[in-house]
């Protein structure tokens, strides 16, 4: 009986077969990524005076002053929460039909080609983008702001809950279908027990993003806590600036616990 | 009455399931449909409800020619054929009630079935279907809380909830174990004979199916190469629809197969446990 001799060494195939390619393409990006860095200039003596200004700015965070701007910290907080909860309800109450259509697996293909429409285009513009339009027609102030986080909403929302509808066990749906239900009996007990859990998690992060982006496009006018960030900032008070990034945190992080929270518990 | 008249199915990458099958199932009666995988049983039963649309050919539930409906009527026509299916398919976020309930979804408006408002007879039939299967205590669950001879429980009761005229069911004792597949599989028989309810089970089990169908049908590549009783299945049958293999130890012993066995199904388990084992090992292979 002769034993067939079987190799003692054994390594994993490579993504890319011919030697001659995998190495080219290695060392090309290398080279890319080497010359890329070298092309980015540093002036380093305006780094060096930058560093003076950074210090003072350190140095207000360690002093934050809640006081001297409350009044205008105040507003600026409760516009922006205003602005943050609303465009997050609007927009969910809005993506959901969207998403819904979006989902290849449940819409016909002209309800599908237009709701991916809408996603693309509302994913396609950045907030700062839309906020600066909207600021442009409706004026300074939260409402366009409003405006801008809940278009910015149904893109996000719209495509996720889409693609998660995507993903559903179709064996549930099937069983429903076979009980004679309608379409829409089909999406409420086929579907909709299947996306609720992460549709209510994504919401809940929707809303952190859109307090946190309501901080931003204050900065271009639409109001809220961005608005009194940005004017501490033109006034070079480091100290007002630095509470009121303090709460920005301070409220990402409560949202943040209280989303994990209310996760565990539709799971 | 249940009648398919040439049914044939394509599938849209060419592949053809179904090749003119043609059958009856009379009132009360179990048929098992047995054969190997990919040999289109799955997609028979689905085309009866046109879960699949066939590609040609007739069903008929009674007098009604259910290839023939629209939309509408297809939905009204499904509310007459219940289905239970390989794993078990409950809606598992929502509760054993509301699985049973979605039975009844064919029958009442979206708003009613969106605010879980059945009428007071749609849920008193459903604690008494959940009664008959013994799942009383597990009413308020959550589907994804319970074994799978529960969901498999749960599922029964689903069809039933329907009141319907043809049991389609497909696999139904796929990833349960014997004890649980043998208890599955007298409920539902002993179900459709309470209710004169004609079936139809996929089942991958010959030996289970020989334990409890009338009447057995071989699925052998879209065809059917047998119809008949389950102790006419032979080692020449059984290779005819699976192919070449030692059958010996599938097929049920004579001395096991008299009408006597036949009474007490109820403890074929204790008589005979470990050959039950044995021979579920061996048709899993097969």
């Amino acid at each position: 009986m002769t034993a067939k001799a079987h190799p003692r060494t054994w390594s994993r195939p490579p993504l890319i077969q011919r030697t001659w390619l995998r190495w080219s393409l290695y060392g090309g990006a290398l080279i890319y990524l080497a010359l890329a860095t070298a092309s980015v200039e540093v002036n380093w003596l305006r780094v060096w005076e930058g560093l003076d200004r950074g210090l003072r700015f350190v140095q207000g965070f360690l002093v934050p002053d809640f006081t001297s701007r409350w009044g205008d910290i105040l507003q600026g907080m409760e516009e922006s929460l205003t602005m943050t909860v609303t465009a997050t309800v609007v927009g969910v109450l809005i993506s959901v039909p969207i998403g819904i259509g979006a989902a290849r697996n449940i819409a016909p293909l002209p309800i599908y080609a237009v709701c991916r429409a809408i996603v693309a285009l509302s994913r396609s513009f950045q907030e700062i983008i839309v906020a600066i339009l909207f600021v442009a027609m409706f004026g300074f102030g939260p409402f366009a702001g409003f405006l801008t986080l809940s278009f910015a909403t149904i893109g996000f929302l719209a495509k996720l809950l889409a693609e998660d509808i995507e993903d559903i066990d179709e064996s549930q749906v099937e069983a429903i279908r076979a009980t004679g239900a309608g379409w829409w009996q089909v999406v409420a007990y086929g579907i909709q027990p299947q996306v609720m859990p992460r549709l209510i998690g994504l919401s809940l992060y929707r809303l952190d993003i859109n307090f946190r982006e309501s901080a931003v496009i204050g900065i271009v006018g639409a109001g809220g806590i961005g608005a009194t960030l940005n004017t501490a900032m033109d006034r070079y008070e480091y100290d007002s600036a630095a509470a009121i990034l303090i709460l920005i945190i301070l409220i990402v992080m409560a949202a943040e616990y209280l989303s994990g929270f209310v996760r565990k518990w539709v799971q | 009455m249940l009648r398919l008249n040439d049914l044939s199915k394509v599938y849209a990458t060419g592949d053809r399931a179904l090749t003119d099958v043609s059958l009856t199932v009379e009132p009360g009666q179990v048929v098992g449909l047995i054969g190997p995988s990919g040999a289109g049983k799955s997609t028979l039963i689905r085309c009866i409800n046109r879960l699949v649309e066939p590609t040609s050919g007739q069903v008929f539930l009674g007098d009604m020619e259910i290839t023939g409906l629209g939309r509408g009527a297809l939905r009204q026509a499904r509310r007459r054929i219940g289905m239970i299916f390989q794993e078990y398919a409950l809606v598992e976020r929502l509760t054993v009630m509301e699985n049973v309930l979605s039975g009844r979804l064919g029958y009442v408006g979206f708003w009613r079935s969106f605010f879980r408002k059945f009428p007071p007879e749609a849920v008193e039939n459903a604690f008494r279907l959940l009664d008959r299967v013994g799942l009383s205590d597990h009413v308020n669950k959550r589907a994804d809380a319970l074994s799978g001879g529960q969901r498999q429980r749960v599922g029964i009761a689903r069809a039933l909830e329907q009141d319907p005229d043809l049991l389609l069911i497909d696999e139904p004792t796929a990833s349960l174990d014997p004890k649980t597949s043998r208890q599955i599989m007298r409920l539902i028989v002993e179900i459709c004979d309470e209710r004169g309810l004609p079936a139809i089970i996929n089942i991958h089990d010959v030996a289970l199916a020989q334990q409890f169908v009338q009447r057995v049908i071989g699925l052998q590549a879209g065809r059917i190469v047998f119809d008949g009783r389950p102790d006419a299945l032979t080692p020449d049958v059984l290779t005819q629809i699976y192919g070449e293999e030692d059958w010996s130890a599938t097929i049920r012993k004579a001395d096991e197969d008299g009408d006597e066995a036949e009474d007490e199904l109820g403890n074929e388990g204790d008589h005979h446990g470990a050959a039950s084992v044995d021979r579920e090992r061996l048709a899993g292979l097969t």
